[in-house]
């Protein structure tokens, strides 16, 4: 079984972390994932960087070009990756635009994904209808568990054609927001943390977008299987490098 | 073939909607409305009207009897440089303009290279009283100042791009981002053909007037409807797109792409993206694309603003692979001299984006009977300051 529907399956909320990867040196990616592991997070999404993340605010674009320069590419994240299961047991999954993928050729990068030991992608701008006609047999094949957005302005309906494509869980988009520009969740956002709760879905979901602390995690767990917090650990690398990260885990959790 | 968008949004292998799911109820609500709208005889009723006595249209399509002379062929100059606001540019954000008012947004956003089509939706949300902002990248601020004060003026409120490369694919990302983040009230009028679907058949449409007007003038002034050649230059491609529409079908009719060299393709200073692209995606959109070997989007260059996109619409792209156009690059120097050419032959002062279509007829070969239209998408007093550096006047 793939450790993401594992992890999922244990009777506890999840707490998922995401950086850049090559940031904020380039060969700091396995330290900070073996790091992560230690303090007690649950599963990691690496960040696969991209000259134009139209779905990132400014902290995680940053980071992400900053790893560009650094000399990130696809080849060097799997080249640093290669021996990763050998240290790190958690579930691991690359988020990363659709068109570094493309170059690298989907299934080249699927299988690569599963040699390695990547559990799953989060691809923000593959729709999920294109992944359902075009690529859904790719991932598949390699057993690598695709995950999908979810935002408040999506209907039901897609929610439910969403569920029905997913096989791990659903990424659920906080607010209508970029990453990194929300703090606190107000009535809107429990509102929907509860319409999609008592939609009674077959994947779980894990909320992302505007976590950046311990109330803000223990809000959206009320509601949902786990939450994801991205820009306030990449603004912690800005600040700390790849110290004291035992530190920004435990003020979480 | 078809040259026209298929059902999913796709022009041969090229187009789709490759958004993030945050954009998706936004595009889909104009996938589903745009036709429907547009095709409303109110809309085609106000948009005519507005394209009449507001923009100045039809624009003559004007046979240039000196430079016909010189290069021994009819040459007419469709001339969309007398445009109101200078440029084609204002026949979409009028079309998308009343498309955003009978969608009910009442936020108008956009992006701007040079600052034309942020000009041009300035333009029309002054004439709506709709709010607007326009996200420009912040190096391309400081070097196009006067259409910076031209917005400005028309009540818009420029914000600066500071990310990436801070330019127009760094602004186009902005605007992105403003929409996923006030998803409600807000339209987004993109300027090319370029964007996720349905935008570059939608931006194709309300430019499509061009070539509509050229068939009408020609069977005046030639008797025949299709010329044998229409020239025209391709940034994002909304000028050719609109210059080319009504032809796509009509294979006597040779389509001539012209990308910018710059400093030559080979230089690595280019936007010949036909030459130096591969396929990837991009704002939305599955297309030529200059980038990295790793997938990167690449910054591209050319002399002219207008026209150094690092990608080109996905019909153009379709055009290129389907061999139906034909994609001719040109450099700065090219074009520059085809700018002070025209003027000094027919009292035109062309935008350089626009001279660069002209210097086509120093690289091919045409016959006495055949008629060449050349897209004269803008004029060149934006460009004063360029002209004035690059020839010392």
């Amino acid at each position: 079984m793939n450790r993401i529907n594992q992890k999922l399956q244990a009777d506890k909320k999840i707490f998922s972390i995401y950086f850049s990867a090559g940031y904020p040196n380039l060969n700091d990616t396995v330290q900070i994932i073996q790091d992560l592991e230690k303090n007690g997070v649950d599963m990691i999404e690496i960040g696969l960087p991209f000259s134009d993340p139209l779905a990132d605010g400014p902290t995680i674009q940053a980071s992400s070009t900053q790893a560009l320069h650094n000399g990130m590419t696809t080849q060097v994240l799997f080249d640093q990756l290669k021996d990763i299961r050998k240290i790190v047991s958690i579930p691991l999954v690359i988020m990363g635009y659709f068109n570094p993928m493309l170059q690298y050729g989907l299934e080249n990068f699927c299988k690569k994904c599963a040699e390695i030991g990547i559990d799953g992608l989060i691809i923000p701008d593959l729709p999920v209808d294109v992944y359902a006609d075009e690529y859904k047999a790719i991932f598949e094949k390699y057993g690598i568990i695709n995950v999908f957005l979810i935002t408040p302005q999506t209907s039901d309906e897609r929610i439910r054609f969403i569920d029905s494509v997913s096989n791990g869980f659903i990424y659920m988009v906080s607010s209508a927001s970029v990453t990194g520009s929300q703090s606190g969740f107000g009535s809107t956002q429990e509102d929907y943390f509860k319409r999609i709760a008592d939609m009674n879905l077959k994947n779980p979901q894990v909320i992302g977008f505007g976590i950046n602390n311990a109330e803000t995690f223990k809000q959206a767990t009320r509601f949902a299987k786990g939450a994801i917090i991205g820009s306030a650990f990449v603004s912690h690398l800005t600040e700390n490098g790849t110290t004291k990260i035992d530190e920004f885990v435990k003020e979480i959790l | 073939m078809s040259y026209h968008v298929n059902e999913k949004g796709y022009y041969g292998e090229f187009g789709g909607a490759y958004i993030p799911e945050m954009l998706y109820p936004n595009v889909e609500e104009l996938r589903q409305q745009y036709l429907k709208i547009t095709a409303e005889p109110s809309f085609q009723a106000e948009f005519d009207a507005l394209l009449k006595d507001y923009v100045g249209r039809p624009t003559p399509l004007y046979f240039a009897e000196r430079l016909s002379k010189q290069y021994k062929t009819k040459i007419y100059l469709k001339r969309e440089d007398l445009c109101h606001t200078g440029a084609h540019k204002v026949n979409n954000t009028i079309g998308q303009i009343l498309l955003a008012k009978r969608l009910g947004k009442n936020r108008i956003i956009a992006e701007t290279g040079a600052g034309q089509h942020g000009v041009a939706t300035a333009t029309v949300c002054a004439l709506m009283g709709l709010q607007c902002i326009v996200y420009m990248g912040e190096i391309d601020i400081e070097r196009q100042a006067p259409n910076v004060a031209r917005m400005k003026m028309l009540g818009a409120e420029v914000r600066p791009a500071l990310s990436g490369s801070r330019t127009l694919k760094d602004a186009t990302n902005e605007a992105i981002r403003d929409w996923i983040n006030n998803p409600v009230d807000t339209y987004y009028i993109i300027g090319s053909v370029v964007g996720p679907h349905p935008y570059p058949d939608m931006v194709a449409r309300f430019q499509s007037v061009i070539s509509q007007e050229i068939k009408t003038q020609l069977l005046e002034k030639e008797g025949k409807e299709n010329p044998d050649y229409v020239i025209a230059c391709v940034g994002g491609g909304s000028n050719a797109a609109g210059a080319y529409y009504h032809f796509l079908d009509d294979e006597e009719v040779n389509i001539i792409a012209v990308e910018a060299a710059g400093l030559g393709v080979d230089s690595g200073e280019s936007a010949a993206t036909s030459v130096l692209g591969k396929v990837g995606v991009i704002h939305g959109s599955k297309t030529l694309l200059m980038q990295s070997k790793d997938g990167q989007i690449t910054e591209p260059y050319s002399i002219s603003a207008g026209l150094d996109y690092p990608g080109v619409g996905p019909m153009h792209a379709h055009l290129y692979a389907s061999g139906r156009a034909q994609f001719i690059s040109i450099t700065d120097d090219q074009a520059m001299q085809w700018g002070l050419k025209l003027s000094n032959m027919e009292g035109i002062i062309p935008a350089i984006e626009s001279a660069h279509a002209f210097a086509v007829l120093d690289e091919m070969k045409f016959k006495p009977e055949d008629v060449v239209v050349i897209n004269l998408s803008g004029r060149g007093d934006k460009d004063l300051n360029t002209y004035i550096e690059y020839f010392k006047l």
